[in-house]
């Protein structure tokens, strides 16, 4: 084994032990304003931190490779891989941050009458799939996986694209619950970014594996 | 119009066959760079454009070498006339034991050039070609060995601009410089493809990447992969390319 490829291997398991991290953080978030659970609410919030610390970490390791090894060809891809995936990884952290930030100071779980027609169950659902999918693809360097995901952000964006429409009826029906249905949305929109943040990933994913930059491209998706 | 060519080219010492089968095109103004592991062929290669392995014994060659489309390896091929078009540039800065203007006028002189104000100003606009005229040009007289390395080397490259080439071979012309030195001739290079062809042997993969257009990845004596620079060290295709480049080899 080559000085580079423990460097490489060391930062590969940071990026696994991140991505996870931000796959339970969203779940956490998930269940804590689902069930109004303030303690995992709590958890969450503190654990961001670690999110953090991760993104430095990577940072700092991928740019000592970047400087110190000269890395070419697929070692060269990897880290400039690293490095943008470490970036919306980290974003993606922050959102479930903010969920979580929702659910510690609600007062109780987040209502079935709101939780149900801004789809959020299904949203989280969505967003959790893509995000253990993309982790998948990574771990197995399985461009089929990585091509499952552009499909997926579609079930993102279609609530998010009527949430004004939704919005708009649900606070006419509950009209005292609008700052709850207003968290909804906000909600929805991190949710709707989180796929976005995730396509990121998997284009950055393809450009590692492939070498193929698909960035602003309409011919994308299926290749 | 191609500058150089190997086409279906086999080399043999006697009975070990140090070439096999290559096939490359060099085309005008451009760099490009041979790199793979010692003994694998590429230094070979090189020197079959200005005839240089004539000299090892048990050298013999199969197929076509051409410069400037003109088969190099022709039976009626005048070898002075043919090495006037092809520069060669060593590992090694061999300066003669001269003036710093007789080493650049040396070719010259050889080539029947006796006019002095011609010796004069192609002496001039070689040295300044090679980057060297602002720190010599006050000097001149003074012998070639009181200079630098890095000078030295510059100075082995002005002496074959001298007798304007086509091609210009470069045989690790900077592994025994300092970093400075190394950055002058890295820059010297990109400054001379503008007017020149230049073929440069490396074992410095990031010389090859940063100074070449295209590269040639030779192993074994054969020739496994030649590419744009960017494509070899962003993705080359063939996976001995990638593993000799990434370290991981053997």
């Amino acid at each position: 084994m080559t000085v580079i490829d423990n460097n490489i291997q060391q930062i590969r398991t940071d990026l696994v032990q991140m991505w996870t991290l931000v796959i339970n953080q969203m779940e956490k978030a998930r269940l804590a304003l689902i069930n109004g659970d303030k303690n995992l609410a709590r958890e969450v919030r503190m654990n961001e931190k670690r999110v953090d610390a991760f993104e430095l970490k990577l940072d700092m390791d991928s740019e000592n490779v970047l400087m110190l090894k000269n890395p070419v060809a697929i070692d060269l891809r990897f880290i400039l891989s690293v490095l943008k995936i470490n970036y919306n990884l980290e974003r993606i952290g922050d959102y479930a941050n903010a969920i979580a930030k929702v659910a510690e100071h609600a007062n109780g779980p987040m209502p079935e009458d709101i939780l149900q027609p801004t789809h959020l169950p299904e949203m989280f659902f969505t967003a959790q799939s893509m995000l253990q999918e993309s982790l998948y693809a990574f771990e197995k360097s399985d461009r089929n996986h990585v091509n499952v995901l552009f499909g997926m952000d579609e079930k993102l964006d279609k609530p998010n694209n009527n949430a004004n429409v939704i919005i708009s009826q649900l606070i006419k029906e509950k009209p005292d619950d609008t700052m709850l249905i207003l968290e909804a949305l906000s909600i929805m929109r991190k949710l709707e970014r989180t796929g976005d943040h995730i396509l990121n990933v998997a284009e950055e994913l393809i450009f590692y594996f492939d070498a193929i930059v698909i960035k602003h491209s309409k011919i994308h998706k299926n290749q | 119009m191609t500058q150089a060519e190997a086409k279906n080219v086999n080399v043999w010492y006697d009975s070990f066959q140090a070439l096999k089968d290559i096939s490359m095109t060099f085309e005008p103004n451009t760099v490009t760079a041979l790199i793979g592991p010692s003994g694998c062929g590429k230094s070979t290669f090189l020197r079959l454009f200005n005839r240089m392995n004539d000299l090892i014994p048990l050298f013999r060659v199969e197929g076509l070498v051409t410069v400037n489309g003109q088969n190099v390896y022709s039976k009626d091929i005048r070898l002075d006339e043919m090495r006037k078009k092809v520069g060669m540039v060593f590992q090694k800065p061999n300066p003669f034991p001269k003036s710093i203007f007789e080493n650049v006028a040396y070719g010259l002189r050889v080539n029947g050039i006796s006019n002095r104000k011609e010796i004069e100003e192609t002496v001039e606009r070689s040295l300044k070609q090679a980057a060297l005229w602002d720190e010599v040009k006050d000097s001149l007289k003074k012998s070639a060995m009181e200079l630098s390395g890095g000078q030295q080397q510059r100075l082995c490259i002005a002496r074959a601009l001298a007798v304007q080439p086509k091609l210009i071979l470069m045989d690790e012309p900077a592994s025994a410089l300092d970093p400075i030195s190394t950055n002058r001739i890295e820059e010297l290079i990109f400054e001379l493809k503008k007017d020149y062809t230049i073929i440069i042997v490396t074992h410095n993969l990031q010389q090859a990447g940063r100074i070449s257009d295209a590269t040639a990845f030779f192993y074994l004596g054969e020739l496994v992969e030649f590419n744009l620079t960017k494509k070899i060290f962003l993705n080359p295709d063939n996976e001995r390319t990638q593993n000799y480049i990434t370290g991981r080899f053997g």
